[in-house]
């Protein structure tokens, strides 16, 4: 169903890292997983999905809130106030 | 009245990741009643991990809404219990902080993904405990360990502060030995909250009554078929029988969507997972990051060594269904299958009052037991319908199978938790 390929592709895309050693395992038991998925597939597709609950909306106020102190206490780098995330480019 | 107490348990079976040694208390319904919480519920200054190893340290800067309640309530919080990491799992075995043991045997498990909060009820450790149930989390360790568990209909308690694993399905629910102690531990946490949206202002004020003359209880055949051990279902029919001795009514009822049901809930689980879990980069929480790589290669590094492999395969599972060219035959059909379960329950709540049937189709497995994933998410077959459905479900102790507890599954309407509670209240006083 799914090859070591395409589990390479995944966890690039979830950024969740894979070693050379856990691809085949993760590929055996997504296929398997993925087999046992495949019986959705026998449903029609049109029927319809009805939805009850009803968005809710409030006004934007500002509302007391963690300060910025609280805010950055658990990240595991700061700087000058802000949190210290990895280089983009 | 107000007070404090110490807690320092004999915790043989790993029950807790973090234990609270000196707690203070106020007045309140739950004064100084020991409470022990799901480590997935954020408490202000007390480490929260959701037995992750990314959540390592990380001391969560507010309450949960329940958290607030059960604080006002007098409650005593003395710990944060073990789980499946971050509610993914049947056992408590995925946990960064090792397996909880199943007091009544130590060679099993206890469930999951509630396994430490059933254990620290069932071992004696705490009156009370407070879990989440995704699909089956706090009905299943019940079962397991020979407990009450309730999870409640969707929207009775609010979820501010649960760290999200599939917000669609889960709800906080609480457990005890007794099915009062239950009770009183709903009336406490129910009601709704403006930090949830989703949560409905129904609140719970209910005193258990056993009078169940003339109530109808629907079996579905399909609690009792295929994959269900048969001494599992004969012990269950006992119960149900016990409970038609006590004045109710059996009406045989089916719920064809089952078939659909596991697939549903796994595709839609893992789906709201990858969205949920993309939060866990280590940078507002968790270890930091290597400023010297790029973007993916430091968050690829950082989850794959923060997160167990069960909830990589379920990241990796939800990214798969959501992709282009995927969605629409795994999470549109899953919603489709949704609406067919919530369509089959509400057809057979118009001719009976509640479902009755087993919790799990086992009793608790042996350590180590189910190494295969797909095997291990079979066992949910019967709790995940009432999560797909929003609908309540308690569990309650009715019997053994080679010495171990078995559960009886009651499920309810929407919002009405009462007519269950005094079902399963009904049973515990009519075989006690």
């Amino acid at each position: 169903m799914v090859t070591a390929e395409d589990i390479r592709k995944i966890a690039k895309l979830a950024d969740v890292g894979i070693d050379e050693s856990e691809l085949s395992g993760f590929t055996k038991q997504c296929s398997g997983i993925l087999e046992y998925f495949a019986i959705l597939d026998t449903l029609d597709q049109d029927r319809p999905v009805t939805h009850e609950r009803v968005n809710i909306l409030r006004e934007d106020e500002v509302k007391p809130s963690l300060s910025q102190e609280e805010s950055l206490k658990n990240a595991g780098q700061t700087e000058k106030g802000f949190f210290k995330a990895p280089r983009v480019m | 009245m107000a007070g404090a107490l110490l807690f320092r348990p004999n915790d043989t079976v790993n029950a807790f990741i973090t234990t609270i040694p000196d707690v203070t208390y106020s007045d309140g319904v739950l004064s100084g009643v020991r409470v022990a919480v799901k480590d997935n519920i954020s408490t202000k200054g007390v480490e929260t991990t959701c037995a992750s190893r990314i959540l390592k340290g990380y001391i969560p800067p507010y309450d949960a809404h329940v958290i607030s309640l059960l604080k006002d309530a007098g409650a005593a919080i003395v710990g944060k219990t073990n789980m499946d990491e971050f509610g993914m799992g049947t056992t408590t075995e995925n946990s960064a902080y090792g397996p909880t043991l199943n007091p009544r045997d130590i060679t099993r498990v206890p469930g999951g993904s509630s396994g430490g909060s059933a254990a620290a009820v069932a071992a004696g450790y705490v009156d009370l405990a407070i879990g989440s149930d995704t699909g089956g989390s706090i009905r299943c360790p019940a079962a397991f360990c020979g407990i009450v568990g309730l999870k409640p209909t969707y929207g009775r308690v609010s979820r501010f502060g649960l760290i999200a694993y599939a917000n669609s399905l889960e709800q906080i629910g609480p457990m005890a030995r007794s099915v009062t102690g239950v009770s009183d531990l709903f009336s406490v946490i129910s009601g709704q909250d403006k930090m949830d949206a989703t949560s409905v202002d129904r609140p719970y004020n209910h005193i258990p009554s056993p009078d169940i003359n003339g109530l109808k209880i629907g079996i579905p055949d399909e609690f009792f078929g295929r994959g269900v051990r048969p001494e599992v279902a004969d012990t269950v029919r006992e119960a149900v029988m016990t409970l038609e001795s006590l004045g109710a009514v059996t009406v045989p009822c089916s719920i064809p969507s089952m078939k659909y049901a596991l697939a549903a809930y796994y595709v839609t689980c893992t789906s709201e997972a990858s969205s949920n879990l993309a939060r866990f980069d280590g940078v507002r929480y968790g270890p930091g990051n290597s400023n010297r790589k790029s973007w993916h290669d430091a968050y690829s590094e950082i989850r794959k060594t923060g997160f167990g492999e069960e909830v990589r395969r379920r990241i990796m599972l939800g990214t798969f269904s959501l992709a282009a060219g995927y969605f629409g035959r795994y999470y549109q059909k899953a919603q489709t299958a949704r609406q067919m379960v919530r369509d089959d329950f509400s057809r057979i709540f118009k001719d009976v009052d509640i479902i009755a049937g087993p919790t799990m189709p086992d009793i608790a497995f042996t350590l180590g037991e189910k190494s295969d994933p797909l095997q291990m998410y079979l066992s949910d077959i019967l709790t995940v319908p009432a999560n797909l459905a929003g609908v309540p479900a308690i569990s309650v102790p009715c019997g053994t199978v080679d010495k171990m507890p078995v559960g009886l599954q009651l499920i309810g309407r929407l919002f009405d938790e009462e007519r269950i509670i005094d079902t399963a209240y009904a049973y515990e006083q009519g075989v006690s």
